[in-house]
């Protein structure tokens, strides 16, 4: 589904994630996880199609790429209602000018009941809470009918309540045959849900099944890799 | 109230201004809406200034011919906000910052140029308009753009609505977000210029932002807001032009100070956001 050879994105000349290879199968359940600044969210947003390659190879084989970014890129002010928010995933089927028509209202119906906000439809979205939020951005994804579904931190400031129940849902797209993966910091989480993870710290630590990359010396060594790699950077040698 | 009305029907150049400030209002609302809502008021009133060194230079060339100085303020607003884009890509510069480098400039070199022509009369006319001196071909214009942006909002609404809401997911399902963000910088462009066709370089802005303003504090979607956007507009135009007519008061400050008397009201008294709508209990929502 998805292959990287020597995959290197950059800021600014500045790597965030450097020579990078390796591959994600089709309809894998994948932890992407790696201390803050590790260049987890740039990885999703090169394979989402939202940053260029620096140096190296990105392959992803299906154009049929569902994003959850997180959460701050929604504008949650804005005057929309959440029928009519939830019913953007259907974008790929409606474009910008077609109707929704009576299949789509009910497609946005039921989405909504399978993520547990039947009746919330009228509400503004301004009126929802984090959690409720959440819920509605993964009824959205679900319309998108996907086939690779990326998830960026999705379980921020959600409660344990709210993240089973969305949890459930990505097992359920998995069993579908879609491919997900998504950038999580909860260990235990990852340890329980996931089978599969992908560690790194701007390069690949480790990848493989959950329990073998979520060592206590990888982890280790993907701490100390990003602390050097930072130290590297601020010396005055790198700066001239 | 027909006492108030009478003027409307006994001259025609109450109608043309009536006729005038309603296309504007039907055509600069709908966009003012958008402008709050991606948090660029101000952008819009420093593109209303950006226009003036266009709007004088067709003034330098024609002396008060409207189409001369129409031309001169669309080709400077847009390119105002061309080099305002490229700047901050190029510099990495706030964008806000750029622009307000860009509209003193303009501004300055707007009052500048009309100033080696004209007179103190022109230079007003021009940063405040005359409503009340509209003729055919001015209102023709109007009635144009007003047109070409309903139409134009019509296409590119749902797009545009995505591109205010949640840019990252437009631009992840499609090749909106660059050209989308293009043509509304455009029909902003486009309305402040027919706006200052009336109410002047300066005052234009005031009906595409204060309406927007007033509908927000009243309704929670935006199709409602559109809505209620214009009829504050019209209704403040009529209000203006009346008090305008009756005690001799410049008109494009009468309507712009009639919005600015609805949008205290709707401060004060709306139920989303209004002062007292916060010291009031709300009923909560039902699931």
């Amino acid at each position: 589904m998805i292959s990287f050879k020597d995959l290197t994105l950059a800021y600014d000349r500045q790597p965030a994630v450097h020579h990078l290879t390796g591959q994600i199968a089709r309809g894998a359940l994948l932890a992407l996880v790696g201390p803050n600044g590790a260049g987890k969210t740039t990885l999703m947003r090169a394979i989402a199609g939202d940053f260029p390659a620096a140096e190296g190879e990105l392959k992803v084989n299906t154009k049929r790429i569902a994003w959850l970014p997180q959460q701050a890129d929604v504008d949650r002010q804005f005057p929309i209602d959440v029928r009519a928010f939830v019913a953007m995933g259907l974008w790929a089927r409606i474009g910008a000018f077609c109707d929704l028509g009576r299949k789509g209202r009910d497609r946005v119906d039921e989405a909504l009941a399978a993520v547990g906000l039947s009746g919330f439809g009228a509400r503004p979205i301004s009126a929802l809470s984090g959690g409720q939020m959440q819920r509605v951005l993964f009824a959205r994804l679900m319309l998108q009918d996907a086939e690779l579904c990326l998830l960026d931190e999705p379980f921020a400031a959600v409660d344990a309540r709210t993240t089973e129940d969305l949890m459930a849902l990505l097992h359920q797209w998995r069993a579908e045959g879609r491919t997900v993966i998504a950038v999580l910091h909860d260990m235990d989480l990852v340890r329980r849900h996931f089978p599969e993870a992908l560690l790194i710290a701007r390069e690949k630590i480790a990848q493989g099944p959950t329990a073998e990359v979520l060592s206590e010396a990888n982890l280790t060594r993907a701490r100390l890799a990003l602390a050097s790699d930072d130290r590297a950077a601020l010396s005055p040698r790198a700066a001239a | 109230m027909s006492h108030l009305l009478q003027p409307f029907l006994d001259y025609v150049f109450m109608q043309r201004a009536l006729l005038g400030t309603v296309a504007i209002a039907l055509s600069a609302t709908p966009v003012g809406c958008f402008l709050t809502l991606r948090r660029m008021s101000l952008m819009g009133d420093a593109m209303s200034h950006a226009i003036l060194p266009g709007v004088a230079v067709g003034f330098l060339v024609s002396g008060l011919s409207l189409g001369a100085m129409t031309v001169g303020g669309i080709v400077a607003g847009l390119a105002v906000a061309v080099l305002t884009g490229a700047v901050t890509r190029a510099t990495g510069q706030r964008e806000d910052a750029s622009l307000a480098a860009f509209y003193l400039i303009s501004l300055a070199l707007g009052v500048l140029l009309v100033s080696l022509r004209g007179s103190n009369v022109d230079l007003m006319h021009i940063l405040f308009g005359s409503v009340l001196a509209l003729n055919d071909a001015a209102l023709r214009l109007l009635c144009v753009i007003a047109t070409l942006t309903l139409v134009t909002l019509a296409v590119v609404w749902r797009p545009l609505v995505l591109e205010c809401v949640d840019p990252t997911f437009l631009r992840s399902v499609s090749r909106w977000s660059g050209p989308v963000h293009l043509i509304f910088l455009g029909l902003v462009v486009l309305n402040l210029v027919a706006g200052f066709q009336a109410l002047g370089t300066l005052l234009s802005v005031g009906m595409m932002i204060l309406p927007a303003l007033c509908a927000r504090f009243w309704c929670r979607n935006l199709g409602p807001m559109v809505a209620l956007a214009m009829g504050v507009a019209i209704a403040a135009s009529l209000a203006g032009l009346v008090a305008s007519y009756e005690w001799s008061l410049p008109s494009g400050p009468a309507i712009t100070l009639s919005l600015g008397a609805i949008y205290l009201f709707s401060l004060i008294c709306g139920p989303k956001d209004g002062i007292l709508a916060r010291f009031r209990p709300r009923p909560h929502f039902h699931s």
